[in-house]
């Protein structure tokens, strides 16, 4: 199963026909994505990497019956991409793109909620890595091949810590079901609980790693989410606990500016849920490995 | 990106926000000559900097004639104002803004900001303004009134009013609130702002309401499409190294440290610090040389961390997804030349293309020092600082 992507989801990709869209594409494809088509207004009728072209993501959903879309539209426009592919009836869109505006994205999260949950679509980012279900399909910008197919959930903000903790995973053998970068923005279309109650409910995820950061109260809700709904154990890492207050550090979300928000108070809320938090960067592999052990002994 | 205290009291008087009449300044001369021109017999004089805190840093001055006017700003001109919220090097005074001194009965907090917990814009308010957010959240909780605002209906005259009330506003002031609120409201949203704030928002003797002194800051995402106040934009009020590695495509951030970091991707970035601090070791800085680098960026990214001259050493670690390990690699070894580095360089590659990117190290002759993982480059950079006299 895995979740949102396996290696029967029809994908599109929004932007296809430029530079970096095609680029990743081809990745894709190469990876065994079963990438149907793409979207580019206007470039309807050519083809890309033996793929059509559609005008519109409604014209790709009818045609080639395209699920999911990964969007490589530039911030100004991104936003209207991502309603598009809601409007047409795609199921889970991945949105690559950094620097949207947060008052679009405001929108896009109003626009959304018009649909009925049964046709509601799923967002992933922006300024995300994207989705992979190892050995099955990707859609995204990372690097397949350091993720081995296996049990384990991921879940960040950040994709190069993400690839961190795959490649941590990999080393101790351990595998990875499907891991999603939630994006560094301070709203994001999925936050860490919605992606946890996902992997709580996949019978080929056994636990999850979650990889948070400072800014923003997402961790903290994830937190009590698995301490009351989950059986699934959750190991955690929060990147940030040298980074000073009020300063922010890449992400436009990564900010410490309210209570609750420095790593170390993350880290305190995490653990006082029963999480086992790792306590440095280079230990997510060792503590998963740990909280697997301590799980098979029990 | 913030702007100053008079460009804010002009952009919210422009959407109905009471402010008090006042001129700027860009000499101690002109200074007086705007205390002339406004008329009455006292003055504020305000220090213009991206900082709040200016009033306990000496920045402010309430005077009694125009000469009290020149000579205080003659102090403040050039100065670097050092305030609890700046570094020590504080920040450059420029320009001064002289206003018409307000008489005060009442002191009221007025913040909007984005709540990332409900994706709205928060309004945060208080009977019992004048002191920082944080101080106040901290002494005087309770005094605390935070209202949501629904996107679709825009801020409410019943919500604005009900909020009028909780503060204890009463007569003709209710009203002045609720055009207040809606004013600040719309600034917000119009011009994508991301935090506006009154603080002290006063009410007067006679029972007027007046914007004392105001804050705004904006989604530097949305300045495409909000060029006047890109506009605004002042640099002397930048750290100039983090604005020119911004220019360059790099993400930067100086701290107090000596290990200079190179990294790619946010998440990396800080948790590679939190590894340093971890082995022992102080960073220097943050720094996130973005996706797809070129060599030339990662040269740009070598002359911007050695422009900090504590840094001792400095660690390059990168997981390459979108990027790619033997582009890095040849900044890395093209750095060494051009730059003429001096001190030890510790290099960790992995993910794309990286048996290429750790042949080009290898094969470079330099002493560059290789590191597997995360922890092993931290634990390097820690060890490879030259020792310093106790």
């Amino acid at each position: 199963m895995a979740i949102l992507i396996t290696e029967t989801t029809r994908v599109i990709v929004q932007g296809m026909s430029g530079r970096i869209g095609s680029f990743h594409a081809a990745d894709m494809i190469k990876y065994g994505t079963n990438v149907v088509g793409g979207v580019t207004p206007g470039k309807g009728g050519e083809s890309v990497l033996d793929r059509p072209l559609f005008n519109t993501v409604r014209e790709a959903v009818e045609q080639v019956g395209a699920e999911a879309s990964l969007i490589f539209v530039p911030p100004p426009f991104a936003a209207d991409a991502i309603m598009e592919a809601a409007d047409a009836g795609i199921r889970t869109a991945v949105c690559v793109t950094d620097g949207i505006p947060s008052q679009d994205m405001m929108r896009v999260k109003r626009f959304l909620r018009r649909y009925p949950a049964e046709r509601k679509m799923r967002v992933i980012g922006p300024n995300c890595a994207g989705i992979i279900s190892p050995g099955k399909g990707f859609m995204g910008i990372m690097p397949p091949h350091i993720y081995m197919p296996g049990r384990i959930g991921i879940v960040g903000r950040s994709g190069t810590l993400g690839y961190e903790a795959a490649a941590q995973m990999k080393a101790l053998g351990i595998g990875v079901s499907t891991s999603v970068g939630i994006g560094g923005d301070p709203i994001n279309g999925s936050s860490f609980r919605d992606i946890l109650e996902l992997f709580e409910a996949d019978p080929e995820t056994d636990a999850v790693m979650m990889i948070g950061e400072i800014g923003g109260p997402q961790e903290a809700e994830a937190a009590a989410y698995a301490r009351d709904h989950m059986q699934k154990p959750v190991v955690a890492y929060i990147a940030g606990l040298s980074a000073p207050k009020g300063r922010k550090m890449g992400h436009a979300g990564a900010i410490v500016s309210a209570f609750g928000e420095s790593a170390q108070e993350k880290v305190d809320i995490l653990t006082a849920a029963g999480i086992t938090v790792a306590p440095n960067p280079s230990s997510m592999g060792e503590t998963m490995a740990m909280v697997l052990a301590q799980r098979k002994a029990a | 990106m913030d702007i100053h205290e008079y460009q804010a009291k002009e952009i919210l008087a422009r959407f109905g926000v009471p402010v008090p009449r006042g001129g700027l300044a860009y000499s101690p001369e002109q200074a007086g000559y705007r205390a002339r021109e406004l008329g009455g017999n006292a003055w504020v004089v305000k220090a213009q900097i991206h900082s709040g805190g200016r009033g306990a840093a000496g920045g402010v001055k309430l005077c009694k004639t125009p000469e009290e006017v020149q000579a205080f700003a003659s102090t403040l001109f050039g100065k670097q104002l050092v305030t609890k919220q700046t570094d020590a090097n504080g920040k450059g005074v420029y320009r001064v803004w002289v206003e018409g001194a307000s008489d005060i009965a009442q002191e009221l907090y007025l913040g909007f900001v984005l709540d990332r917990k409900s994706e709205r814009i928060m309004i945060v308010a208080s009977a019992h303004g004048g002191m920082e957010i944080e101080d106040l959240a901290d002494k005087d909780p309770d005094s605390l009134r935070r209202m949501i605002v629904d996107p679709a209906a825009g801020l409410s005259e019943f919500q604005a009013r009900e909020l009028a009330f909780q503060l204890g506003l009463r007569g003709g002031q209710v009203a002045q609130m609720v055009t207040t609120l809606r004013a600040c409201y719309r600034a917000y949203r119009d011009l994508d702002a991301v935090m506006v704030e009154i603080n002290p928002l006063v009410v007067t003797h006679s029972g007027d309401l007046v914007a004392l002194d105001a804050k705004m800051s904006f989604d530097t995402n949305a300045l495409f499409r909000q060029p006047q106040i890109a506009e605004l934009r002042d640099r002397s009020q930048e750290d100039p190294r983090e604005s020119t590695a911004g220019d360059h495509g790099l993400s930067y951030v100086g701290l107090d440290g000596d290990i200079g970091c190179i990294i790619n991707g946010a998440g990396l970035a800080m948790a590679t610090m939190d590894m340093i601090k971890l082995a022992g070791g102080e960073p220097a800085n943050f720094l996130d040389i973005g996706g797809g680098a070129s060599p030339e960026r990662v040269v740009r990214a070598f002359r911007t961390v050695l422009a900090d001259g504590n840094v001792s050493v400095i660690l390059v670690n990168i997981f390459a997804g979108i990027n790619r390990c033997d582009w890095v690699a040849q900044g890395v070894v093209q750095a060494y030349k051009e730059v003429g580095l001096t001190i030890p360089v510790v290099v960790r590659l992995a993910g794309t293309n990286v048996e290429e990117g750790k042949a080009i190290i290898d094969g470079s002759g330099l002493p560059l020092i290789s590191a597997d993982s995360l922890a092993e480059a931290a634990a390097a950079a820690v060890s490879a600082r030259p020792l310093k006299a106790a």
